[in-house]
């Protein structure tokens, strides 16, 4: 044998190339995935116009245009009452709106809204759904009984704050004496605030908002910004402040200076979910998010919906009403004439689309947003508190992620998916749109997947795949004095049209569209002299 | 030998003479230390230090003889190469430690490895010293036989010492090879710059740095390969470590005694596995008239199921557990299936790897039997597992006249959260029976009878190496530190158990 000097320097260059590619193996690879969102195209299209004249002609009772949350809950709302002369229109492929899922081999996930609150005593049709959906199972002592599978399960959420998973939202350790007496006073004002009864002897605050009191002491709220309002009480513990920008981030996508005092109080104050076993304070959630609600709503109704339909025009005749829907499958145009219209889009495109009937106004703002799925081969973890289904990071411009198998049906799973939000809230919510369209997948990849490894460095190479969502109008803004100004008076309307979406509340929730959904259907059959038992 | 005829003065060593023979010092402490570390390393992982030791020496001590053999075809450049040897040496031998720590969970044939390891730093190792003799020769020394060989065998000494009593209590195994290695490192680059016309050696200087710099690396990053390497953690020596899609499933050997871990928990000790099955299985079977039909959910090491099939009544046993890679590995492993006796591969009994949880929700079969051998609630998506929902399905699941044995954590360590447990069962209107049993790896440990109908005090026992029929009548008896007290019910929206489990047992642990 002879050791020769080739041998050896071949010894070493092989270790050096093998350290190289450990080295190379260990820098991040690119995660695949896709880029979607709301039909673009078909929303620009509607916007463009130039459909062409109508080809057919079909006749119902009651159009629906638009198959979110509000249109599927007027849907429902009419097959309950036996009223099933009725035909939804809806853009996309896929009735939902905001309340669509996805789903892959590891699990269904949501693309946008993931949860509701257990519903408050005030919203009658909503727990009316909710028992006729058998997520209201009985009644105990009284109190409504939820199902424990849809209630949402422990550990709720977590914050990631200094390094360390802490339960609940709001960091307890750490913080400073000031920190301390702002979380303890605001907490006592908004406590206060719910249980406040207006001298009209309404609740002060409640969901459905509609349901509110109208007491001008607290309608002046709506006048003056949430951080004007916090900024008069002197409450600047940046720890309050944090915690209140994710909140008012959460549910409205926007910053506390441009929400109005009265939504961010409301945020707060608004519920009082009515439960037996202590469950008032929890929420309902599916793997697949408020797609379940949405998919349930749509399933009672199977032969009424048609999508691919771009609603572009709808037109006063007599008293009835035409309605111009391009059907994007056979792209001709379809006219349908109806006894009545129920427009359940949001305001903006129904101003677009029934110009005679429905102002447009540019109070009407919107939040885009980013949604992203993250499908990971280990279920993410982090020193103290254990993986909740809602995980949030103190210092990230993102608002964390939820866990789209923290409910089940396993109890235990290898992989999941994280769905993962960021409202583009820091910008004016044009040029959050403008970048929604103008960046590239891999970079919003990046931002997503650094912030995750932020979080949860503990994830590193286990990333497979990351779909980025954009919504480029995804709820209203609840600017000041919009709630209780243009919202209101954008909710009348000549009759037999009437309007359906949460933009009519100034609050992108689940149970707004529902409600004017509900309210919308309720006032057409009173319209068309349809008997119905009122459940609003 | 052609220097031979200018010898210098031996009374003033000159520096690159001294370089030298510090080589020959670090030299020999470093392959000391390297073979110390492999033999360590070995017995711990694998067992059996005797074996392990000698066969260590041995073969180190073969393939320095082949080194040595093997110096003898270099005829230039000596220097040259013993730097680059020396660089090598530091490089396998300093990530030794860490690199098999890595490598033993996820290769199948860890001794192939760790004897390459072995003859590769010993042939280097053997190379080095003649080598070093003859350039020594080369420089300006007379006795260079003995003088190398003295250092040889003072640095053996020193590396001998210093292993037990500093090396292993302070640094680890891993760190002290990172140490070592760059000792050998630093030697080199040393003396590369010590030697005369030091200028040809460019090439070797890099890689001394580029070699330093990555044991450096490795040095500070010890504590999260040492984390990685997470063998470290176990009391006795690792025998079988994988990491299934679910969990880290461990099996550790000393003597006689077999141990199964998953993510770190104790699940049996073979010592005393027999005391835990009999009480979780036997109680429940002697209540139930006749038992054909049997459900054991979870106990994917087919224990429980021993217990279940020595009852010749029992005509199928259905076995519920998330992880195939835990009852394949139990199925196969002969060590294990002598201790489960064949439980899983026998004819009456059916397998199923799935969630329990999602498993028993869409189940609609009736069984005579169900054990319930979970692991404990020690995080969320276990504790799912002691909710009042699954007890409503697992009431779902018990026959007419049937009966459930649940395992149900430490009522002495963990009280509220035993208790939990039986009022949990209770809220989804299970009648119940609460016992214990002594297991002296768990300690004083709980079990829950749970059935749609009222439960005997007391049945007729089938007896084995614990339970006889006074044993198994006594285990229903709880003294006032074990006795029942208020807890609440553990639901799915607030895992009362996972917290109060986590509150008893730290406590207890600290």
């Amino acid at each position: 044998m002879k050791l020769s000097r080739r041998a050896l320097v071949g010894g070493a260059a092989g270790a050096a190339v093998l350290a190289g590619g450990g080295w190379a193996a260990l820098r991040r690879r690119k995660p695949p995935g896709t880029l979607a969102g709301a039909d673009l195209a078909r929303g620009h299209r509607l916007a463009k116009g130039g459909f062409p004249a109508p080809t057919r002609f079909e006749e119902t009772g009651v159009v629906i245009a638009g198959g979110g949350v509000a249109g599927l809950s007027a849907a429902w709302t009419l097959a309950e009452a036996g009223f099933d002369g009725f035909t939804l229109f809806e853009l996309e492929d896929e009735t939902g709106g905001n309340a669509r899922a996805g789903r892959n081999a590891v699990s269904a996930y949501p693309l946008g809204a993931h949860y509701l609150p257990v519903a408050n005593q005030d919203a009658r049709a909503l727990r009316h759904l909710l028992t006729r959906l058998g997520i209201i199972v009985g009644e105990k002592g009284g109190l409504p009984v939820y199902d424990p599978y849809q209630i949402c399960a422990d550990l709720e959420e977590r914050l990631f704050h200094q390094g360390r998973w802490h339960e609940g939202l709001i960091p307890r350790n750490g913080i400073g004496a000031q920190d301390r007496a702002d979380l303890a006073a605001f907490d006592a004002a908004v406590t206060a605030f719910a249980a406040h009864r207006g001298r009209d002897g309404r609740p002060a605050f409640t969901i459905p908002a509609a349901y509110s009191s109208r007491d001008p002491d607290l309608l002046v709220l709506d006048t003056i910004s949430f951080g004007r309002w916090l900024d008069d009480r002197e409450w600047h513990s940046p720890v309050l402040r944090a915690h209140l920008r994710y909140a008012m981030r959460d549910d409205y996508g926007t910053e506390p200076d441009h929400v109005s005092a009265w939504a961010g109080i409301h945020y707060f104050a608004g519920r009082r979910g009515w439960a037996a076993d202590g469950a008032g304070d929890k929420v309902l959630t599916w793997p697949e998010g408020n797609a379940r609600l949405a998919r349930a709503m749509a399933a009672r109704v199977p032969g009424r919906i048609r999508r691919g339909r771009i609603v572009h025009a709808v037109a006063r005749d007599g008293d009835r009403m035409w309605i111009d829907s391009f059907d994007v499958a056979r792209e001709e145009t379809v006219r349908t004439t109806a006894t009545a219209a129920i427009l359940a889009m949001p305001h903006f495109v129904a101003a677009r689309v029934a110009p005679g009937e429905v102002r447009a106004d540019k109070a009407f703002t919107y939040a885009p947003w980013l949604v992203a799925n993250i499908t990971v081969d280990r279920l993410p973890t982090g020193k103290g508190a254990q993986l909740a289904w809602d995980n949030v990071s103190a210092t990230s411009e993102s608002l964390g992620y939820v866990v789209a198998t923290h409910q089940g049906p396993d109890a235990r799973t290898a992989g999941t998916v994280l769905s993962w939000y960021m409202p583009l809230s820091a910008v004016e919510p044009a040029s959050g749109r403008r970048q929604l369209l103008e960046r590239p997948i891999e970079d919003w990849q990046s931002i997503v997947e650094d912030d995750l490894l932020l979080m949860n460095p503990d994830l590193e190479g286990a990333i497979r795949s990351i779909d980025v969502w954009r919504w480029g109008h995804a709820m209203v803004r609840p600017t000041p004095g919009f709630i209780w100004g243009a919202a209101q008076r954008a909710a009348e309307t000549r009759p037999p049209v009437f309007l359906a979406h949460s933009d009519l509340s100034g609050l992108s929730l689940f149970e707004e569209a529902h409600y004017h959904g509900t309210r919308a259907a309720e006032a057409a059959m009173r319209h068309l002299r349809h008997p119905f038992e009122s459940l609003l | 030998m052609a220097d031979a005829g200018r010898p210098r003065s031996t009374s003033s060593a000159s520096a690159p003479a001294v370089a030298l023979l510090a080589s020959a010092f670090v030299v020999a402490t470093c392959g000391l230390i390297y073979e110390l570390l492999a033999s360590t390393l070995a017995s711990y992982l694998l067992g059996d230090s005797v074996t392990q030791f000698s066969t260590v020496i041995g073969a180190y001590l073969f393939a320095m003889g082949i080194g040595s053999w093997c110096s003898r075809y270099v005829r230039q450049n000596e220097l040259r190469l013993f730097v680059r040897v020396e660089l090598l040496i530091a490089l396998i031998g300093g990530c030794s430690a860490a690199g098999l720590f890595l490598l033993f969970p996820v290769i199948d044939h860890f001794r192939v490895a760790l004897y390459a390891l072995v003859l590769a730093i010993g042939f280097f190792v053997g190379l080095e010293i003649p080598l070093l003799m003859r350039i020594l020769r080369d420089v300006e020394f007379r006795e260079v036989v003995s003088s190398v060989l003295t250092f040889d065998y003072v640095g053996a000494l020193a590396a001998s010492l210093l292993f037990p009593l500093v090396l292993m209590p302070y640094l680890g195994m891993v760190r002290t090879g990172f140490l070592f290695g760059i000792a050998n490192a630093a030697v080199a680059l040393a003396l590369l710059f010590v030697m005369r016309d030091a200028g040809r050696f460019r090439l070797e200087k890099l890689a001394a740095i580029f070699v330093l710099a990555l044991l450096g690396a490795g040095f500070i990053a010890s504590e999260r390969l040492q984390r990685w390497a997470e063998v470290a953690s176990y009391q006795e020596p690792v025998v079988y470590a994988v990491s299934s899609r679910f969990q880290r499933i461990v099996i550790t050997r000393r003597g006689d005694d077999l141990r199964l871990y998953l993510n770190g928990n104790l699940q049996f000790s073979s010592r005393d596995e027999y005391r835990y099955h009999e009480a979780l299985v036997q109680p429940a079977l002697a209540r139930v008239a006749n038992p054909r039909s049997v459900l054991i959910l979870g106990g994917g090491d087919g224990l429980a199921a021993r217990e279940v099939l020595r009852h010749p009544g029992v005509q199928s046993l259905t076995l519920v557990d998330l992880d195939p890679d835990v009852t394949r590995l139990f199925s196969q492993t002969a060590m294990l299936t002598a201790l489960n006796r064949g439980a899983l591969t026998d004819p009456r009994m059916r397998v199923i790897n799935a969630d329990g949880f999602r498993w028993a929700r869409e189940a609609r079969t009736r069984y005579d039997a169900v054990i319930v051998d979970f692991p404990d609630p020690v995080d969320f998506s276990v504790g799912k597992l002691y909710t009042e929902s699954f007890y409503r399905e697992l009431k779902r699941l018990i026959a007419p006249g049937g009966i459930a044995a649940v395992q149900s954590t430490s009522p002495l360590v963990a009280p509220r959260a035993f208790w939990t447990v039986a009022t949990t069962l209770e809220a989804a209107g299970l009648q119940i029976r609460p016992y214990h049993a002594y297991v002296p790896s768990f300690g004083e440990w709980g079990f829950i009878l749970a059935a749609n109908g009222p439960i005997a005090p007391s049945a007729p026992v089938l007896t084995g190496r614990f339970l006889d029929q006074a044993t198994a009548n006594r285990m229903f008896d709880f003294p006032p530190d074990m006795a029942r007290r208020p807890a609440p019910v553990n639901r799915l929206d607030n895992q009362a158990l996972v917290r109060l489990f986590d509150e008893e047992w730290s406590r207890y642990e600290a």
